[in-house]
């Protein structure tokens, strides 16, 4: 099977018809999809700024990152829910857009670094002695997420 | 001059034409509109759930609101300008749009809301800063917020539908009166 026979297969789901035969649960399941992003965001934020030297600079960086986690995992798991059936609706557009392939390379990559890398490093207080490697962490970090916000604005535009 | 006309007069601007037709500044004025929002609001629902006592319970009210408000002011400017550039494009058609007015009136609630939290709650709150869970205005007043951005950010996604435009009739009576829609006297 190659990857379009395969994509050609999510777009036949029945799932995937039921959102295109309806008026508005594209629109309804997207913008849950929004405040999905913008939970992720804000739990991604609370700890990049702290990394970068701002916002709640005072306080140990282990301390915010395990009170942010939940909420990242909560963000992250509302935007697949809803991720999943928007993209399944509209598989075979996906396919030929460039911005969706930009969105799943950065999204595969912020995950990987996110739950690896980021997540190992920021148990510690090492950032606190070494905060160049807290600010590069960040950075990484937030410029994999831009990628995967870019691509996802964009793929409504192609 | 009713503002109806004057957003007519507003859409027939040069600069709201080029907007509107452009290829490319509608969609980057649209993604900064979206981006900033993301930032804003996840900044909004980290202060809330702190307010309810749901997360960073250690960490003083006060010391979250002071070093996460400027980011959050920041996001909140480039939304609003972005948000202006928005409607300035097409004036009409989005004061005419059902989720548009549900979109404002819930922006001027969430105003309220700040303004009475401001004004009312935040004194009491700071008296006691360290509390892991502040008191019950203060939680009521995250919990209004919650709601209210979440309703806010929802509406504002449907904006983009034309479902109970006026120039898609009919409607019922009652989505004209709503949108200020007269289909026998033209849009």
């Amino acid at each position: 099977m190659s990857s379009l026979e395969l994509f050609q297969w999510f777009y036949a789901t029945p799932i995937a018809e039921t959102i295109r035969n309806s008026t508005w649960l594209f629109p309804v399941i997207e913008a849950f999809h929004l405040l999905g992003l913008g939970l992720t965001v804000g739990s991604v934020l609370l700890v990049e700024l702290r990394l970068l030297g701002v916002g709640l600079s005072r306080q140990p960086v282990a301390q915010l990152a395990a009170s942010a986690e939940p909420l990242l995992i909560g963000g992250l798991t509302l935007s697949f829910l809803t991720g999943i059936p928007l993209f399944l609706s509209e598989s075979i557009k996906a396919y030929y857009s460039f911005a969706f392939w930009i969105k799943m390379i950065s999204l595969f990559l912020a995950l990987l670094f996110t739950f690896t890398i980021r997540r190992r490093l920021t148990r510690t207080d090492l950032t606190a002695e070494r905060p160049r490697l807290g600010r590069a962490m960040a950075i990484v970090s937030l410029s994999l997420w831009f990628g995967v916000a870019w691509g996802g604005r964009w793929i409504g535009f192609s | 001059m009713s503002l109806l006309a004057f957003f007519g007069w507003l859409g027939d601007t040069p600069w709201s034409v080029d907007l509107h037709e452009s290829q490319y500044a509608y969609a980057i004025i649209e993604s900064i509109h979206v981006w900033t929002m993301a930032v804003f609001f996840g900044l909004v629902v980290m202060f809330d759930l702190r307010l309810l006592g749901v997360i960073m319970r250690k960490v003083p009210v006060s010391e979250v609101l002071e070093r996460l408000l400027p980011w959050t002011i920041a996001g909140f400017v480039l939304m609003v300008i972005t948000g202006l550039l928005l409607f300035y494009a097409i004036p009409v058609r989005s004061f005419q749009n059902l989720f548009f007015r549900g979109k404002m009136i819930l922006m001027v609630l969430a105003g309220l809301n700040v303004w009475l939290f401001h004004s009312r709650v935040y004194l009491r709150v700071v008296a006691r800063d360290g509390d892991g869970v502040p008191p019950r205005a203060a939680r009521i007043a995250g919990a209004c917020s919650l709601v209210l951005w979440i309703g806010i950010v929802m509406s504002g996604r449907m904006i983009a539908y034309n479902w109970f435009d006026c120039d898609r009739q009919p409607q019922t009576a009652m989505i004209n009166f709503l949108t200020s829609c007269f289909p026998e006297a033209g849009p």
